[in-house]
């Protein structure tokens, strides 16, 4: 049992889908400099700093070098970390491993892309088994709509299930000043929008975006000085599986399963959906808004459709999922699993403006990578 | 060669992935590089808190995190601070066949160094504590090229 840690700041850049006005090391120096100002604290009380990207998107290597002035990493302890779609929540992961270990104190965590620097699904498709599968398979849409489409046909799910999920999200990202996309949009339109890969359409799928996401870890003593009410880290779990898609489970998601089933019972959660008062999840198509809340306990495998349908998981229903607009409207790859943390944080810390979900005391963070790898954290109000 | 090399037939895959790639220069740089472009000047930043003058220019400053936020025109001279001969070529990457010099040259005003290409004086004949002055390349297109070289200064 490591120390308690609280996130005591939390700063991100106003993403969108190409930022022509800053370098990747501006981006990072606003999101640390927003995190600093919101935890009213200096680079000097940094102890140490994770930060973490995909190197393939922007072809520079080594970030902790070259930005670390816009980090504020000079002369201070560096950590990079990459760990695919997940590197957000890993990042934050991290930074929650390096504070509780009781060897630093306050540590910053920083996710960053600038997906306009290259042809996203082209780099995408880079981590994918070269001789393998990446020639069909790679990148994020294929696997994705495969999984559903096996869904769809296990329990009778329907891409207008899907379309529910599209359509929240994107107006959640109204309240959201930081998101990148902020349009208003239907059932309808979410149907009546292009296929990309079916079933799949345009407006189901994240878009790629520029921005960064700053998250400031700090131990229990330092956290309860610095910060009036600090999002107290519960749990904090990773799991991953196997390499090949073709070795996947596909009718639900068996990482996310286990990690969240971890991580409900480090924080003593029985009943989820009763419990969490908001969750943001790592959800990069709407399709997995309907098909991974069986996975995360929700309800039993192929019942999840009902619960999107009720209206469970919209801002007034019982468990707000995604007030920020989630994935699917603001995706700097990077930053987008931290910017889930930060998002969560900013819900217990009551600083997430109009998209406020009201008295949120416990929150459900998950990241996706992989592909089919799953982080979760745990943020709460009370101490753990 | 041992044996049971005999057993593997050696397969390799070529790649087809060119992934494009394109970089923001960004507030900082953009207005060092608009400057040198357009008016051939060489500015610098200077944070306001420490007074460190950093050319390039820098995004924050390096021992304070405050921005930099003090423009600087700098005269472009310096002196030769530490340097070395390249004797091999790189014809993907250096701008000059070898053998060329580059260096690192303290400008005048500024706090730290640029690395550039001293050029214009036999190799050999290159010194640390050299004065030297920025040329300025006819075409300019808004890169670290717009300074063609330094050369010692007459
Ligand atoms: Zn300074």
């Amino acid at each position: 049992m490591g120390k308690r840690v609280g996130i005591i700041g939390v700063g991100q850049t106003h993403h969108a889908s190409q930022r022509l006005d800053a370098s990747g090391v501006e981006l990072i120096a606003e999101a640390v400099t927003r995190a600093l100002d919101d935890a009213e604290l200096t680079v000097k009380d940094i102890d140490a700093v994770v930060i973490g990207n995909m190197d393939h998107f922007e072809n520079i290597n080594y970030v902790d070098m070259w930005a670390v002035d816009g980090l504020g990493a000079v002369m201070k302890p560096v950590f990079k970390v990459t760990t695919g779609g997940t590197t957000g929540t890993t990042i934050a992961a991290c930074a929650f491993y390096t504070v509780a270990s009781g060897l630093f104190d306050v540590v910053l965590a920083v996710g960053w892309e600038k997906n306009s620097e290259s042809d996203t699904q082209a780099a995408v498709a880079t981590c994918a088994n070269p001789v393998l599968e990446r020639d069909f398979f790679a990148g994020a849409i294929g696997p994705l709509a495969t999984e559903y489409s096996m869904y769809m046909k296990a329990y009778g799910a329907t891409e207008e299930d899907a379309a529910i999920v599209a359509a929240r999200e994107r107006n959640n990202a109204l309240n959201n000043p930081y998101a990148h996309v902020r349009q208003a949009v239907t059932v309808e339109d979410v149907l009546k929008s292009p296929m990309l890969s079916y079933p799949i359409k345009f407006l189901d799928m994240c878009p790629r975006s520029d921005g960064a996401c700053a998250v400031i870890f700090a131990v229990e003593e330092k956290a309860k000085k610095l910060c009036p009410k600090p999002a107290w880290v519960h749990a904090s779990v990773v799991r991953h599986d196997y390499t090949h898609f073709g070795d996947l489970e596909w009718t639900f998601m068996p990482t996310l399963e286990r990690a969240s089933a971890e991580a409900y019972k480090l924080a003593g959660i029985t009943n989820p959906l009763k419990e969490f008062d908001v969750a943001e999840l790592y959800l990069p198509a709407s399709t997995c808004g309907v098909k991974w809340m069986d996975s995360l306990w929700f309800c039993e495998h192929g019942e999840a459709p009902k619960l999107v349908r009720k209206g469970v998981f919209d801002m007034d229903g019982e468990l707000p999922v995604n007030p920020s607009g989630g994935v699917i409207c603001t995706n700097p790859i990077g930053a987008t699993g931290l910017i889930r943390v930060g998002e969560a944080a900013w819900q217990i810390m009551g600083r997430a403006g109009a998209r406020q979900v009201e008295n949120a005391r416990l929150a459900l963070v998950t990241g996706f990578g992989g592909c089919s790898w799953s982080d979760v954290m745990i943020l709460g109000a009370d101490l753990p | 060669m041992s044996d049971w090399k005999k057993s593997i037939t050696p397969m390799v895959f070529p790649g087809k992935i060119a992934v494009p790639y394109t970089w923001t220069v960004g507030s900082t740089l953009s207005k060092f590089y608009c400057e040198l472009r357009d008016n051939g000047k060489i500015w610098a930043n200077k944070c306001p808190a420490c007074k460190t003058v950093f050319v390039p220019p820098k995004v924050k400053c390096i021992h304070c995190y405050r921005d930099p936020s003090i423009w600087v025109e700098l005269p472009g001279t310096g002196t030769v601070e530490s340097y070395t001969i390249v004797r091999y070529e790189e014809p993907m990457l250096h701008p000059r066949k070898a053998p060329f010099v580059y260096g690192l040259i303290k400008m005048d005003g500024a706090d730290t160094c640029m690395v550039h290409i001293i050029d214009e004086i036999e190799p050999e004949k290159v010194k640390v504590g050299m004065r030297v002055e920025a040329v300025l390349s006819e075409n300019r297109e808004g890169n670290i090229l717009d300074i063609s070289h330094f050369r010692p200064v007459k």
